[in-house]
């Protein structure tokens, strides 16, 4: 095994070697490497990686990648959800490698064969890595921000058994308010390091980061410190769980029933462009515009698509944007359902439908119940909504 | 008989000093590889030699040395693993407290060998009163010239500085070590890129064994084909083994390995076999994280060979019926042990010591540690034995760095040549509480033959 490693060192050495200085990277750059992975042949640019290559020819041959972010230097190869079997090597060099590889940390060579859904290996340590990042994952779906939206949820869903053979105890945090803006749930952590990674990259200093090791690894900023940065929230989008959430967005909505809407504004410190996602006329919630998967998408001018504090946590109402329209999610999850693909108006009118009777009313639920008042905007409710806040509405 | 290397002067009185080491042959392997060799002279030397990496994994030194990527104007280093924590280890120790200043000149070689001006030992914080042994010798070296700039006049300059750890296992892993030296949290780094290209500060890095690194001066001394010489095949020179557990005389030893198992621990040279009459059950032969072998398999290997003290013979029959010969902590077990509870308290180690960086490891040491616990104190199933085979198998090899693949080693070991010893603790759950399963069929292989 051993061996193995320091065998590829050389090869890495020998084209290092070969290959100083910048202009040998042009070429390299403009070289196109062959590799096939689960018999579907790509050509890709020399230094892609696996995981990027399989990307490119999408659907279930791309793996599923928890810690990976493309946008984030650095992040990878901890989750190990990822892994590919490498059936071959290289045209020059084709035997196989021995351990499964992460995918989205390996880079292809010319002629790489590599099996993905094809290898009864890899979906069996595939299922094993969601039985280990759900052994101390408490599940609780049902009460979380991210369920919808959630990475671990199609994760499990796709590669995960129906039970556990877990049967202790979970390991439990207590929650972390991390300034007034985000929230931390470190019982949900898969510590994929994407959050530390981000706020090393987008701010000047990095005041959280990880604890302790092992299981008792946590996410922390030590003594309780806020994260005060412009562009802090941006964990929030970057986390594939439901451990860091948006306090101006928690328990308002489930994200289902929201829709995204793309809009921007002029913003001196971010690009301004984001998604809205609305309830009616309400502005519920405000990300960066994610791509199908689960990624920051690249703004309008090139760079990529983080968004300021005062864009995600500030600019609530519809006034504040210009929309540009509905947008299309294309991840594979359950927010991607409903919401307007490939959506097509019936011609039949109502009438037509009802064989020239109009549509009645028989109940309006709003005239009953005492918690279901439309007129009542639940994103301004502070904190979570309680029918006391309906109550005093009434009142007034 | 036996060749000694590396502790032949370890007990001359006063060795630890400058002095009585220079008067006693010391530092003379420097003065003759700077003066009369070229650094790829020495590799060469060392290539020859078939040294191979003393910290666990055995890869040959000399071809780790070729691999070193050498771009213009980068610096390149060499650092020292000492962070010497797998449970049963203590080989390093020994050598670096009792003759710290053959490691200070096998140091000054393999820097010059590497091109190598600022050079690290990474010890661990648990040793706290080696590194000022060790920084007494540098100082002495450094006083008599034979550290800083212009060593002997070659124009070669080498600097030495000690770097504690603060006590993690993980720290001993390569990349980790890099990591936690760089003043980082010791988290091992995902390779490619390796040491050897992208190292310490992203520079061209050699980590070796605090063993492997010293026996680089009596390579030097006796030529590489002379060290060849001594031992079996391709495990060429001595080996520091540090022997403990249920045996009349632990400690540590130096061998040739040519001499058996049985011999080593039976024969009053070393060991002086097991303690208190007692009958041999089992042995961990190269430190905590390698498979376990019970006596049967121990002595001869599943072809019937005898088996050596040796990397080969050692990993005769793979995992399946052998081990490895790791980092030489040699872990013997009387027939009192409890097999279960051993592989309970290594599991509670490696839950303890792993870094939390990838989920396999993370997720998956802290899960058998609890069902191995169950099983230990009566609470087990019969299902939970084959469990532990399928979480071992799923973090083996499914992981960043091999701290995984040391989880789930003796776990795997452990269920495979000890099931039924497993089965009757599930199934005896207040008798294995009071009394212990005792030998079964891994009756001691002498005792088989009388």
């Amino acid at each position: 095994m051993h061996r193995r490693f320091v065998a590829s060192a050389a090869r890495n050495k020998k084209t290092s070697h070969s290959a100083p200085g910048p202009c040998v990277k042009i070429i390299a750059m403009s070289e196109l490497f062959k590799v096939t992975i689960d018999n579907i042949t790509i050509e890709v640019p020399a230094g892609t990686t696996i995981l990027q290559a399989a990307r490119k020819i999408g659907g279930e041959v791309a793996p599923p990648a928890m810690c990976y972010y493309s946008k984030l230097k650095g992040s990878g190869g901890k989750c190990r959800t990822c892994l590919v079997e490498v059936s071959k090597g290289s045209e020059k060099d084709p035997r196989p490698m021995p351990k499964l590889v992460a995918s989205c940390r390996t880079t292809v060579m010319d002629g790489m064969e590599v099996k993905n859904i094809t290898s009864e290996k890899v979906i069996d340590a595939r299922a094993g890595v969601v039985e280990f990042l759900l052994l101390n994952h408490p599940l609780d779906c049902p009460i979380c921000d991210q369920a919808g939206e959630c990475h671990l949820q199609d994760l499990s869903y796709e590669h995960g058994k129906e039970g556990t053979r877990f049967e202790f105890q979970k390991r439990t945090f207590h929650k972390h308010d991390l300034g007034p803006y985000i929230q931390l749930h470190m019982t949900r952590c898969i510590l994929c390091y994407r959050c530390v990674f981000t706020a090393d990259q987008l701010t000047n200093k990095r005041v959280h980061g990880v604890l302790s090791r092992g299981d008792h690894a946590e996410i922390a900023t030590y003594i309780e410190k806020s994260l005060d940065n412009d562009f802090i929230g941006n964990v929030i989008d970057v986390c594939p769980v439901g451990a860091l959430t948006d306090k101006t967005f928690r328990f308002k909505n489930r994200v289902w029933f929201t829709k995204p809407v793309d809009a921007h504004r002029d913003c001196d410190k971010c690009c301004g462009e984001v998604q809205l996602w609305m309830r009616g006329d309400e502005v519920f919630r405000v990300t960066a515009r994610k791509d199908e998967w689960g990624e920051i998408k690249d703004s309008s001018k090139g760079s990529t698509g983080w968004i300021c504090n005062e864009c995600r946590f500030e600019k609530k109402f519809a006034s504040d944007w210009t929309i540009e329209g509905p947008t299309q999610v294309n991840r594979h999850s359950v927010i991607s359902q409903g919401h307007y693909v490939g959506l097509k108006k019936p011609n039949e009118t109502f009438e037509k439908v009802m064989n020239g009777r109009e549509p009645r009313l028989f109940m309006d639920i709003h005239s009953v119940s005492e918690v279901n008042k439309p007129e009542i905007q639940l994103s301004l409710i502070h904190g979570p909504a309680h029918s006391d806040d309906f109550k005093e509405n009434n009142k007034d | 008989m036996a060749v000694k290397l590396l502790l032949e002067k370890a007990h001359v009185e006063g060795i630890r000093t400058y002095d009585v080491y220079r008067r006693e042959g010391g530092y003379r392997a420097v003065e003759k590889a700077l003066k009369s060799m070229s650094p790829e002279a020495i590799v060469e030397e060392v290539k020859k030699s078939g040294l191979r990496g003393r910290g666990g994994a055995g890869f040959p030194t000399g071809m780790k040395w070729s691999f070193i990527a050498k771009p213009e104007g980068v610096p390149r280093h060499l650092v020292c693993n000492a962070d010497e924590s797998e449970p049963g280890t203590f080989k390093d120790r020994y050598l670096m407290e009792f003759i710290p200043h053959l490691l200070i000149e096998g140091l000054i070689i393999s820097s010059f060998a590497l091109g190598s001006n600022a050079t690290y030992i990474y010890i661990r914080g648990e040793y706290a009163w080696i590194p000022d042994i060790l920084e007494q010798a540098i100082a002495e070296a450094k006083a008599n010239g034979w550290l800083g700039k212009n060593i002997l006049g070659t124009g070669f300059d080498c600097e030495i500085y000690v770097q504690r750890g603060a006590g993690a296992y993980i720290c001993g892993e390569e990349t980790a070590l890099i990591e936690s030296l760089e003043g980082k949290r010791g988290n091992p780094r995902i390779k490619p890129p390796f040491p050897a290209v992208k190292g310490v500060w992203d520079r061209p890095t050699v980590v070796n064994n605090v063993e492997t690194l010293a026996a680089v001066v009596p390579i030097i001394n006796l030529t590489g084909e002379e060290y060849a010489k001594i031992g079996v095949g391709r495990s060429t020179g001595t080996k520091l083994i540090s022997a403990c557990g249920n045996i009349n005389k632990p400690g540590v030893y130096e061998i040739d390995m040519t001499i058996s198992v049985e011999e080593f621990i039976y024969s009053d040279e070393y060991c002086g076999g097991i303690a208190n009459g007692k009958r041999l059950k089992a042995c961990i032969p190269g430190g905590s994280s390698v498979p376990i072998l019970p006596a049967n398999l121990l002595f001869k290997t599943a072809k019937g060979e005898t088996r050596y003290m040796n990397y080969e013979s050692l990993s005769d029959g793979g995992f399946a019926t052998g081990s490895m010969m790791g980092s030489g902590g040699f872990i013997v077990l009387d027939e009192d042990q409890c097999v279960v509870k051993h592989t309970y308290t290594l599991a509670r180690f490696y839950r303890h010591e792993s870094c939390g960086q990838c989920s396999p490891c993370r997720e998956g040491t802290g899960w058998m540690e609890k069902i191995l616990k169950n099983i230990d104190t009566g609470k087990g199933k019969m299902s939970d034995i084959d469990l532990l085979w399928d979480i071992q198998r799923k973090i083996e090899g499914n992981t960043i760095c091999p701290l995984g693949d040391a989880a789930a080693w003796p776990v795997a070991a452990a269920i495979r040549h000890f099931r039924d010893e497993f089965e009757w603790h599930v199934l005896n759950p207040e008798e294995s509480q009071v009394r212990n399963f005792g030998l079964a069929h891994y009756a001691d292989a002498r005792e088989v033959v009388a």
